[in-house]
């Protein structure tokens, strides 16, 4: 445990030490070809990140936050005192975890929906356990040195796809349909600056600040954005899943707050996770 | 002008009718989004129904028939507010690069009493100083040197900053004038950044 908290802190200051040498002025563009001339600095930034990614992943501070959620996954807990691991199904059976996270969103008959991993993992806490779903939705996120429970547990389940190849299904027709309507909701655009997420996401190649975009329509650009979350995230020092990550893409839209863990967020992550499918999951990992 | 109003409105039930033709996923999107989304601080949930130039864009993938296009771009123009001083130059470039460099506004953790910025720098090449920049537009680096300083170059990025949408309907920028995310002596500034010729976007 001791031999992980060093590799937490040291993280934390290998990410500072990264976001100063991101900020040292780099050479200016020439006046004739500016654009690749500073793409190419950019595109050695990010070779940069990758490496201090490599290095970092060895003692990879994701495994802090699965330690955790294995304690929570199960202890007998909430109001009815059960684990998730002797009531909790995630779609290959009650507590069977390997593979589980790479073919989620999927459908469950139960609750004759599709849910993606977080939801269905806040499901079973309100359902087995006996938590209220407004308190998990209270404070959802990481912040500082508060990090969820629900966090813990969505890393916890991740660690066992490592490495495995994503496999989201669509065989059911409300998966089909889930994955159509999140394809809509990925290009509709409202809002005071007329964003939708395909504004940023559905191009290739393209750039917020020195920040690579991955284009979600694409094969390849769904596997950049569905790799490394759950996330140890660089900015801020802290673990966040993918809930956080379309939560914070919504702010930045201009739009108003996506409930936690709701169907609109299930039907992005379809579209996003199933145009991903047949490549491999590396597992909770880094994110700038 | 009656006709040509009755036209549009022709055309835009047309392009309604096609899509409830293709399948209702969409309509199934909109009220999963209207179900999902709550106020924050000062993003409200009116801002998630379409306006109209915003649903011909969704319902057509951005790409709606040139008749509807010219002229609803016409009405996006004609409401463009020109500086009231009748000159679009006399601002300042410094403060334009500010501007530019700032990425507050409209979203839910930015305070109503905050200047907003025009996230300008997100997308855009400008100064030379800056490499950090987006590429989601095109580089605007050098523009006056490059396009001339005269006014009709002067109005065209006035009008451009205020609100994309009046040359082309389904622009990725959003109408920084006209949604009030900017104010008219803001965009002065911005227009001094990108037309002064002593600005460093020119001179350097």
């Amino acid at each position: 445990m001791k031999k992980r908290i060093g590799a937490l802190m040291a993280a934390a200051a290998m990410s500072a030490a990264f976001a100063a040498h991101a900020q040292q002025p780099m050479k200016q563009p020439a006046a004739k070809a500016p654009a690749k001339a500073t793409q190419k600095a950019t595109d050695a930034t990010t070779a940069d990140f990758e490496k201090f990614r490599d290095v970092l992943e060895e003692d990879n501070p994701a495994e802090l936050f699965e330690a955790k959620g294995e304690e929570l996954w199960k202890a007998k807990r909430g109001p009815k005192n059960v684990s998730l691991a002797e009531t909790c199904d995630l779609g290959l059976g009650v507590g069977k975890l390997k593979g589980a996270y790479v073919q989620l969103p999927r459908y469950f008959a139960d609750v004759d929906a599709v849910m993606d991993a977080e939801r269905r993992i806040a499901h079973c806490m309100v359902t087995h356990q006996g938590f209220k779903a407004e308190d998990l939705a209270k404070k959802p996120f990481s912040s500082g040195n508060y990090t969820p429970e629900l966090v813990s547990l969505t890393t916890y389940v991740a660690g066992h796809s490592r490495k495995m190849k994503i496999a989201i299904p669509q065989k059911h027709p409300k998966e089909k349909e889930t994955y159509q309507i999140g394809k809509e909701i990925f290009a509709y655009r409202a809002g005071p600056w007329d964003f939708s997420c395909s504004t940023c996401h559905g191009e290739d190649g393209k750039r917020i600040r020195t920040q690579n975009l991955p284009n979600l329509s694409t094969p390849e650009g769904a596997i950049r954005a569905f790799q490394g979350w759950p996330g140890y995230r660089m900015t801020g020092g802290v673990m966040h899943t993918l809930q956080w990550r379309m939560n914070d893409c919504f702010r930045q839209q201009r739009f108003p707050e996506p409930n936690y863990v709701s169907p609109s967020i299930t039907a992005l992550l379809s579209y996003m996770g199933v145009n991903a499918n047949g490549q491999m999951y590396k597992g909770p990992g880094i994110k700038r | 002008m009656k006709t040509q109003k009755t036209t549009l409105l022709c055309a835009v039930s047309l392009l309604a009718a096609g899509i409830a033709q293709a399948g209702d996923y969409r309509s199934q999107a909109i009220a999963l989004i209207k179900q999902d989304f709550h106020p924050r601080g000062i993003a409200t949930t009116d801002r998630i129904h379409e306006e109209g130039l915003q649903a011909v864009c969704n319902r057509t993938s951005d790409k709606p028939p040139a008749a509807v296009a010219e002229r609803l771009q016409k009405d996006q123009f004609d409401a463009i507010k020109w500086p009231s001083d009748g000159k679009f130059m006399g601002g300042d470039w410094k403060k334009g690069e500010k501007i530019a460099q700032s990425g507050q506004g409209m979203a839910w953790n930015n305070k109503p009493s905050q200047e907003n910025g025009g996230s300008c720098y997100n997308c855009h090449q400008i100064g030379p100083k800056e490499t950090s920049f987006g590429t989601l537009g095109p580089s605007l680096y050098q523009f006056g040197k490059l396009r001339g300083y005269g006014e009709d170059i002067q109005k065209y990025v006035w009008g451009k900053i205020w609100n994309a949408k009046a040359t082309n309907l389904c622009s990725q920028m959003p109408r920084m004038g006209h949604s009030g995310t900017l104010t008219e002596k803001q965009i002065k500034d911005l227009v001094a950044l990108l037309m002064d010729p002593n600005s460093p976007v020119n001179k350097e």
